[in-house]
């Protein structure tokens, strides 16, 4: 018997790989960015050694501006609430990077494994807006939801973070527990765009 | 739908995001053993119903699920501002000549 354990994103069962290339003109475009590291990081940002350390560790600064984002190689770090952050870091890094933080870090914090408990989707293509329209309530308009800005609000009723990667392509973090529902909303909602899966 | 001003998210949002946590500026008891039972249940379960301006929690569920503070008008539904933990309203019925 073999002692290994396979890894599996919660969309396994929908076999996105399967529908690669199936359809390529849809209006939506769906890319699943599957089992990344996600870390969720506890602190206070009017902490300037805990800033330090976080910068020292993730090579950026930490975003303490509300709504918004930080990139480096190692690390995209999203604002989730004044003293908690979403650390997206490469498949398999996410254990080195943890321990990094720990190195890096002192005093009152908390830096958590969370890689199971949520899946990142991008959402892309020419119709990308309509199908945002019909599931989020958030004013999409680019003065409101510039580039780089990163909203935790409702997404077809579920709970959802938002990134805006560009103009017409947004990052979703779903709970592991509700992206077949997201799934199956998407699928839904794209049905007068159509939907093509990369 | 109403929209609310989130003081941490510093953005008005969508009520849906939002969800009601009672009445705000409950003081817990600091010596709860040197009180009265009555005093006690006063404490834990006897909340105002005001018609009229009230301060109350609420929570930013889907956001970045912080509790904040509002004073609303529970006739109109208005809301007249929203502070974070640990700050006094700057609208009081007092103000507003209400009892
Ligand atoms: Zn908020």
């Amino acid at each position: 018997m073999s002692n290994s354990i396979q890894v599996e994103s919660p969309l396994h069962h929908a076999q996105l790989e399967q529908l690669i290339g199936q359809s390529s003109a849809g209006g939506i475009v769906l890319h699943e960015h599957k089992l990344l590291g996600h870390l969720n990081l506890r602190g206070n940002a009017a902490d300037a050694e805990f800033l330090a350390g976080v910068k020292e560790a993730l090579g950026v600064a930490l975003p303490i501006t509300p709504c918004s984002s930080a990139k480096s190689d190692l690390a995209q770090i999203m604002w989730l609430a004044p003293d908690e952050w979403l650390i997206i870091v490469a498949s398999g890094s996410e254990v080195e990077i943890e321990q990094k933080l720990r190195t890096y870090l002192t005093g009152h914090f908390a830096v958590s494994d969370i890689s199971g408990a949520q899946t990142l989707l991008e959402l892309s293509g020419k119709d990308v807006i309509g199908l945002m329209k019909k599931s989020t309530g958030y004013d999409l308009h680019l003065d409101s939801f510039p580039v780089g800005k990163v909203v935790g609000t409702t997404f077809a009723k579920t709970g959802a973070h938002i990134l805006r990667v560009s103009e017409d392509r947004f990052q979703l973090i779903v709970r592991r527990s509700f992206s077949d529902y997201v799934w199956l909303w998407i699928q839904h909602g794209s049905q007068e765009y159509g939907l093509t899966i990369v | 739908m109403l929209l609310i001003h989130c003081p941490y998210c510093e953005e008005m949002r969508e009520e849906e995001e939002f969800s009601p946590a009672g009445q705000a500026h409950i003081v817990r008891p600091l010596q709860p053993e040197e009180i009265s039972d009555e005093q006690w249940a006063h404490y834990l379960f006897f909340r105002k119903n005001p018609r009229g301006l009230h301060h109350e929690m609420w929570l930013h569920a889907a956001g970045c699920r912080k509790y904040f503070n509002a004073t609303r008008n529970t006739v109109t539904y208005e809301i007249m501002e929203t502070y974070k933990m640990g700050l006094k309203p700057s609208v009081t019925a007092s103000e507003e000549g209400q009892s």
